[in-house]
């Protein structure tokens, strides 16, 4: 290692694996293709955001095949992230200190673990909307499986995939403000790491969690 | 085709209309009028469909029923339905036979659903046509249909239907299928015309024992262009499932008025509040002490 990396890696706190950032990157990726190509389709205002896609046919075509591989992705970041995004007491008090922390004024707010409550949020409502995305999905996917469902049954199914994908925008709003506002978080996802104030400030108790890891390298080890 | 008789009233996915659109006038306003109490089932209408529109339809296989084929395919823009009905009230069986297809609706569930702009078209005169180079193949017709009409080729992944033979009403020529019927079950004219025409046969049936005959043009969906005469206009539903009261789904009606609207403003909200937020708050800064605390805590100091 040379020794810029050094004191690079002194202060950082190993946030997320490769392994982590790839699953991430695929599902944002997937997401807004997704986002891009369901406006098309969901107001004619949109429409012309098919040409991204090569016109309407293409763009109904890909899209039901990309909602397959965010899918897949999610359901690797679920497996990954379910357990640290259980809800806890914490996540209660932080909740009720909401307006708080909307005024970056976290020092009074109760010490927070990997996640916070608004982020366990975002992660719960992202599985749950991506799951009836999934399954509404595949009711309105009459290339394949128009002869599954009646008619009926469809246009449930295309007002249930309209509503949640509003949902799932909505919340991926939410999700990109937090990590531009938060300044120091978008590096968590690129390089894997954040500063130790950046975890102090934000997530205590996972500083001090990491901190008392035996398995924790020594700095410059 | 500049024939005024195909201006545009409306086209899928277009707001606010088509500029300089002509509004639908009473007198211009072309339908079909189908009398169930005339035809006899021979098929011919669907004969002269194919042979118009240069269509082939798989040979099928028999099932026992005369329905044939089974249903409306990309193929099959009209389709004959056989219901027998044991009339309790009369003891008599009824051989109830119904010419299935678009019906070509003042309001259609169709036009109202599909993404794709000018994908679906409303002519001045009623005709309600699917214009195939703008059709993507998304099925969000057959979701908007109250009658279950628009069918997806497998082979194009584009949608079809019964066009009203618009290429023949153009230059002055009936539909293909009213030129073929041989009892003239099948008549085509003016809105006006059939409504005067079927108050005729209406009357003729009541006079021969049947009090509910009358007119299906139904309201819910603001009138159609094709209207059948029944003999039991009371139960629409004894003619293959024909609908009691058909309007676009509230379903349909929802997804694409409402939630369109309030989907679109919640994500703009969110949007924007976010915007709103980062102007008044400015960024949530990570400080030198932050830094020197959690770096004390990284190293065990404390």
């Amino acid at each position: 290692m040379s020794p810029s990396n050094d004191t690079i890696e002194r202060h950082a706190v190993s946030r997320y694996t490769t392994g982590a950032r790839l699953n991430h990157w695929v599902t944002a990726i997937s997401l807004i293709l997704l986002a891009l190509s369901g406006m098309a389709l969901f107001t004619p205002s949109l429409f012309f955001l098919t040409g991204l896609f090569g016109g309407g046919t293409l763009t109904r075509e890909i899209h039901p095949w990309i909602g397959v591989v965010l899918f897949f992705s999610f359901a690797g970041l679920f497996v990954r992230f379910v357990r640290l995004n259980l809800w806890n007491a914490d996540d209660t008090r932080w909740m009720r200190n909401l307006g708080a922390v909307m005024r970056a004024d976290e020092e009074n707010v109760a010490e927070v673990g990997k996640y916070n409550a608004g982020q366990k949020l975002v992660f719960w409502g992202m599985s749950l909307l991506i799951l009836v995305l999934i399954t509404s999905g595949l009711a309105i996917w009459d290339e394949y499986f128009f002869a599954y469902t009646t008619i009926d049954q469809k246009r449930f199914a295309v007002l249930a995939h309209a509503l949640a994908a509003v949902g799932a925008i909505t919340i991926w709003i939410v999700h990109v403000y937090a990590a531009i506002w938060v300044r120091g978080t978008v590096r968590a996802m690129t390089r894997g790491t954040v500063t130790a104030g950046w975890a102090y400030r934000h997530h205590r108790k996972w500083l001090r969690q990491k901190a008392a890891e035996p398995a924790q390298r020594a700095p410059g080890a | 085709m500049a024939d005024i008789a195909l201006e545009l009233a409306r086209q899928s996915a277009t707001a606010g209309g088509i500029t300089g659109a002509l509004a639908p006038k009473d007198d211009f306003q072309v339908s079909k009028l189908i009398d169930t109490s005339k035809c006899i089932g021979c098929k011919a209408c669907q004969v002269a469909c194919l042979e118009w529109n240069d269509l082939r339809e798989q040979v099928g296989v028999n099932t026992g029923v005369y329905d044939n084929p089974h249903d409306l395919t990309e193929n099959t823009w009209t389709l004959i339905r056989f219901t027998e009905w044991d009339n309790t009230a009369t003891g008599r069986l009824e051989w109830l036979i119904r010419k299935d297809g678009c019906m070509h609706c003042a309001d259609p569930g169709c036009l109202k659903a599909c993404p794709s702009p000018g994908a679906i078209v409303q002519y001045t005169n009623g005709i309600v046509d699917f214009n195939h180079s703008a059709c993507i193949g998304c099925g969000y017709c057959i979701k908007g249909c109250p009658f279950n009409i628009p069918r997806i080729s497998k082979t194009t992944e584009k949608a079809y239907k019964c066009t009203l033979c618009v290429d023949r009403v153009a230059v002055g020529q009936g539909p293909a299928c009213a030129k073929a019927c041989p009892t003239q079950a099948i008549s085509f004219g003016t809105k006006a015309q059939m409504k005067q025409l079927a108050e005729k046969r209406v009357a003729d049936l009541k006079s021969r024992g049947f009090d509910q005959a009358g007119l299906y043009d139904p309201p819910g969906v603001g009138g159609t262009h094709v209207m059948y005469v029944l003999h039991h206009n009371d139960r629409p539903q004894l003619y293959a499932s024909l609908p009691d009261n058909p309007r676009i789904s509230p379903v349909v009606e929802l997804w694409k008025g409402a939630v369109k609207y309030a989907g679109i403003a919640l994500m703009g909200v969110a949007a924007l509040t976010g915007v709103l937020h980062h102007t008044v708050m400015g960024a949530n800064r990570v400080t030198a002490r932050d830094e020197e605390e959690g770096e004390k805590i990284q190293e065990g100091r404390k």
